[in-house]
């Protein structure tokens, strides 16, 4: 079992290739579910949408959700908070990091079967990870 | 009068037939300095809301203003969905499971409703956003009930205050946000967050007076 990672961002296509592309680098072991635009198919961010792929992403390790900006941090962070008044949800954390990077850094660390805390924190390190 | 679940319905229609009347002033507002998408959202948002209340048929104004912040953050898609739907439950948690609730009640939920706001989205007064019509907003509906004024009274203050609140968005330059990206070019524009917060607070006294 992995940690499960849920990529949210206003573009549909812009969730759907970063997950293509962390999941050609993590390799098929990691669950990446993509949460993009509206429930409706426009820009923005849908609630049930990013719930629908945290549950999906989840084997019962945990899941590591990284945004793109604005409503998708809101958004998610609703979703948290809504999650926490609830018992036997799967377990969520925040990750503060850039999309791309923190994607790939994320779904590398997890492919290992290191646990939500460590796949947060190789997220989050991605900010450091200077390319020139 | 007392705020209760009628009133607190009659509240929601409306603001959102208010935000449907300057649905297009809303949206050129965000199109100088945001993404042009919150009069169409705002919409969606309220309307959500309205059917949300309608298939629930929630007994309490509590119940009802939880029920109008679920289908906001289920259908607005912007920043505003959270943030507004968040600031509508959080309210209606506030009103407990009281049947009516008179002014002080209903201006400690407001304020519970901005301290939401304020939690959520980071923001404080002075950076450009609904937080800087909804705090005077709140300030001006507690002094009312403070002194023992009624509903209508104090929704009236709070409107004029969150008018003012906006007008004062314009010398901003804003820190949240899309129109954070424009730094100094963000200056000279009303914000639109403030403008919608406006409009829901002066549907509050429409239904109150």
């Amino acid at each position: 079992m992995t940690v499960g990672i849920v990529l949210v961002s206003h573009s549909p296509a812009v969730a759907g290739s970063v997950a293509e592309l962390a999941s050609e680098l993590a390799g098929p072991s990691v669950a990446i579910r993509p949460a993009g635009g509206t429930d409706d198919g426009r820009f923005g961010t849908s609630i049930e949408l990013i719930a629908g792929a945290v549950n999906a992403a989840d084997s019962g390790d945990g899941v590591c959700v990284i945004m793109d900006m604005g409503s998708s941090v809101l958004t998610s962070k609703t979703l948290l908070e809504d999650l926490e008044d609830e018992d036997g949800g799967p377990v969520v954390r925040l990750a503060d990091a850039p999309f791309t990077e923190g994607a790939v850094a994320a779904a590398v660390l997890a492919s290992t079967g290191q646990g939500l805390d460590a796949v947060v924190d190789s997220a989050e390190q991605a900010w450091s990870m200077r390319k020139l | 009068m007392a705020f209760d679940a009628q009133t607190a319905t009659a509240w929601i229609t409306a603001s959102e037939a208010a935000v449907k009347a300057d649905e297009a002033r809303l949206t050129s507002l965000d199109a100088a300095i945001g993404d042009g998408d919150h009069g169409a959202n705002m919409a969606r948002g309220l309307a959500a809301a309205s059917t949300n209340i309608a298939e629930r048929a929630p007994s309490t104004p509590g119940d009802v203003l939880v029920a109008a912040g679920r289908g906001i953050v289920a259908k607005t898609g912007g920043a505003s969905g959270p943030l507004y739907g968040s600031a509508f439950r959080r309210a209606g948690k506030a009103l407990g499971d009281a049947a009516s609730v008179e002014a002080p009640v209903l201006g400690a939920a407001l304020e519970a409703a901005l301290t939401a706001i304020k939690e959520l989205g980071g923001a404080n007064e002075g950076d450009k956003t609904m937080v800087d019509a909804l705090t005077p907003a709140v300030a001006a509906f507690q002094a009312v009930a403070a002194d023992g004024g009624p509903i209508a009274a104090a929704a009236a203050a709070a409107a004029d205050a969150a008018e003012q609140g906006l007008s004062a968005t314009v010398p901003l330059q804003a820190r949240k946000g899309r129109a954070s990206y424009l730094g100094p070019r963000s200056i000279g524009h009303e914000d639109p967050g403030a403008a919608s917060t406006t409009l829901i607070l002066r549907a509050l006294a429409e239904v109150t007076a």
